[in-house]
């Protein structure tokens, strides 16, 4: 039987999901007509959380990202909070304080001037809790239809002494890998409240700045590698880690933090809860002597109270993540592919 | 249905099921008692692949007793041609609806995603009532693409039976286990020694249609349910059942009553009867599908807009997923495994659903046992 392969000269929507269909759509389109990538600093191939170009003694770091949630309003927070935390944390997870922003909305013709207005005000609570600044930005409106609601696009920049930014290839073995708290309450409060879906779920949007987070074990320990883990969840940024520092990495199931509700919430739609969005978690790598004290420094922080280390840095099966399950088995922890489909019985 | 009550699952406590150290004793009983040939236990169920294969399950096994996935995946079991009328009805006649599993699969040339890229108007629920609420008569005629077991089509049934909106039509796709299995064991396909059976598509039927498995197959049946421990103990009864005897053994008796849930296997009489089915990649299968009754045939998606639907089970090129439904080659197995196909770009169907055996090993690093 002849078969022809899906077409795959238009753009799939798991390719925007952060997994790697992305990733690969990114290589093959995006990097392969690019010449002028960077030098020096962090450049567009390391595909970083944030770029960064020297200048003199000092390294300037530079982040973009466009933000479109369905719906704009979750519980938790709205696409404004996701906006101004998003580009603010793919600064901090640098290891830099987050200085300013700037913001460009795209907003579709018929759009409330009540809900415009409580998105910018989220933004701006979330600037005041980092001390950053939003200090330019651009407004488009587009005709009914042409976009479904709005699009917030937001850039970051921070400073930082040359050469004092942390990677996410920074991992080498015997590191601990501690985690800021539970994961996947961002992704199932918005799946909750999806068209489609209605159920309970006590658990918020854990969205929000995690400079504190951050600032607060950098300044007791050595952390060697860091990252948010946003699209794709843990299991996508663990093996970022992995990969990128061309180690193994160990990870204990039972100390992984998920909620009740969330944990029950995912089984039930067949979703992995390791594979779902963060918005205001860090996964960092610390020194192993080091990992008590960056431990108990960032549970003192409002963000990392749930604090946890979750796994080892090892030299064995690099690129590779192993969980050791609640029940004792071993299976590798592969990234996701596209956003999580629900299974059906 | 899909509706969630997450506080109700919370007030369940499945945490004995769940423990590691009952699942160790568990594993060391089995480890005790296998016998020193090769047993291989077929479950046909994509939550029971995602369980043993979430929680490592395989490598807790002694490495005499190997689990096979078998055709247990609805989406992967759906024919190419049932996709492509699909395909049809939403390029040309109505939007349809489909799950998010089906939404990837390739027909014989593109999935349904593929098509919507085109223009094709599909959209993706979570379930039928969903369907039914975001049916916009005004806006055009819909069609919801009825896909599963006997889980899924008492939904399908009760909703059929309680009034549809005006202008909504089936493609009805359902598929029955257990003469499947038997159908399987009858023609020699398949080789097995012992079957886990599904627990969901049990609490519909009951326990009684797998007693010809067990009577005139000899083959060890165990209904299991869906946590670590469940799956473990129902291996250590399959063990015991080879030796002494095979017999029908219900260890999902927390969920599942002997005569099933006669409610929704009369709402499934009301409305469907039996027919012969195309299993993708297996063949035709006597008596193993659902079909509308002559008195619902208005519902009928394919009827209503004359699609025809030309029998066909074949697999695309070098796609080794017919082996891997019948388990007699594990995902890793196949030559395009990991290569020419992957989750982002599927050749066969296993490696498309969620529940598809290729695709769990993929995401999950499944391995032999």
């Amino acid at each position: 039987m002849k078969t022809r392969q899906p077409k795959r000269d238009t753009v799939t929507i798991e390719q925007g999901s952060g997994g790697s269909a992305m990733m690969k759509l990114i290589s093959d389109v995006v990097l392969k007509n690019v010449t002028r990538w960077g030098r020096g600093g962090v450049t567009l191939r390391d595909l970083d959380d944030s770029g960064s170009i020297v200048s003199g003694d000092l390294e300037i770091v530079l982040t973009t990202d466009a933000h479109t949630v369905k719906p704009p309003f979750f519980p938790g927070g709205n696409i404004g909070t996701l906006a101004a935390a998003g580009t603010i944390n793919d600064i901090a997870v640098m290891g830099v304080r987050p200085l300013a922003i700037s913001s460009s909305l795209v907003i579709e013709e018929g759009f409330k001037r009540a809900d415009l207005s409580a998105i910018i005000s989220s933004m701006n609570e979330v600037l005041e809790e980092v001390g950053a600044d939003l200090i330019t930005g651009d407004t488009k409106v587009v005709e009914k239809g042409d976009l479904d609601g709005i699009i917030i696009t937001t850039s970051g920049i921070g400073v930082t002494p040359r050469g004092k930014i942390v990677r996410d290839s920074g991992l080498r073995p015997g590191d601990k890998i501690i985690l800021s708290g539970s994961v996947g309450d961002h992704g199932m409060a918005v799946l909750s409240v999806r068209e489609g879906l209605d159920f309970e779920l006590k658990t918020k949007s854990d969205v929000g700045p995690v400079w504190e987070v951050v600032s607060a074990a950098m300044s007791v320990g050595r952390v060697t590698a860091m990252k948010d883990p946003t699209r794709g969840g843990l299991a996508n940024t663990l093996n970022e880690l992995a990969t990128k520092s061309g180690v193994g990495i160990e990870i204990v199931e039972e100390q992984i933090p998920v909620k009740p509700d969330v944990a029950s919430a995912a089984e039930m739609l067949g979703v992995d809860p390791y594979a779902v969005t963060n918005e205001g978690k860090v996964v960092m790598g610390v020194r192993s002597r080091d990992a008590e004290d960056v431990l108990s420094s960032v549970r003192a922080t409002r963000r990392g109270r749930e604090a946890v280390v979750i796994g080892t840095v090892v030299k064995e099966h690099p690129g590779e993540v192993v969980l050791h399950t609640r029940v004792g088995g071993r299976r590798l922890m592969e990234p996701p592919i596209g956003d999580p489909a629900p299974r059906i019985c | 249905m899909r509706r969630l009550r997450t506080e109700e699952r919370i007030s369940l406590d499945l945490s004995p099921f769940q423990s590691r150290e009952l699942v160790e004793r568990a594993a060391a009983l089995l480890r005790r008692i296998a016998p020193k040939e090769e047993l291989r236990f077929m479950h046909v169920c994509g939550t029971h692949e995602n369980v043993v294969t979430r929680y490592g399950i395989r490598s807790l096994l002694p490495p005499q007793i190997r689990v096979v996935a078998g055709p247990g995946c609805p989406v992967c079991v759906t024919c190419p041609a049932e996709i492509d009328s699909a395909i049809q009805i939403a390029r040309k006649h109505a939007t349809l609806f489909t799950y998010g599993d089906m939404f990837g699969v390739p027909g014989s040339s593109i999935s349904l995603r593929d098509a919507r890229g085109e223009g094709a108007r599909v959209k993706v629920v979570y379930s039928m009532a969903d369907a039914i609420g975001m049916a916009n008569p005004v806006a055009g005629p819909s069609v919801f693409f009825s896909i599963g077991f006997e889980t899924t089509a008492p939904i399908t049934a009760s909703v059929i039976r309680s009034g549809v909106p005006k202008d909504f039509a089936f493609i009805v796709s359902h598929r029955l286990i257990p003469p499947a299995l038997v159908a399987l064991l009858d023609s020699g396909k398949v080789e097995m020694d012992g079957v886990i059976c599904p627990g969901h598509v049990s609490t519909i039927i009951g326990t009684h249609p797998y007693d010809v498995l067990a009577k005139e197959f000899g083959v060890p049946v165990v209904i299991s349910g869906f946590e670590p421990l469940d799956i473990v103990l129902s291996l250590v009864e399959l063990v015991k059942q080879h030796k002494r005897g095979a017999r029908v053994f219900n260890e999902y008796s927390r969920s599942v009553k002997p005569e099933g849930n006669p409610r929704a296997r009369r709402l499934i009489d009301e409305v469907f009867e039996t027919c012969d089915m195309d299993w993708r990649g297996i063949g035709t299968l006597p008596s193993s599908g659902l079909r509308l009754r002559e008195e619902f045939s208005d519902l009928d998606a394919l009827k209503k807009y004359r699609i025809r639907v030309r029998r066909d089970d074949r697999m695309p090129t070098g796609c080794k997923c017919s082996d891997v439904l019948l388990g007699s080659l594990s995902p890793t197995q196949c030559p395009l495994f990991g290569s020419r196909c992957t989750p982002d770009s599927p050749v066969g169907p296993c490696m498309v659903s969620s529940e598809g055996t290729c695709r769990t090993w993929f995401l999950h690093g499944g391995q032999d046992s």
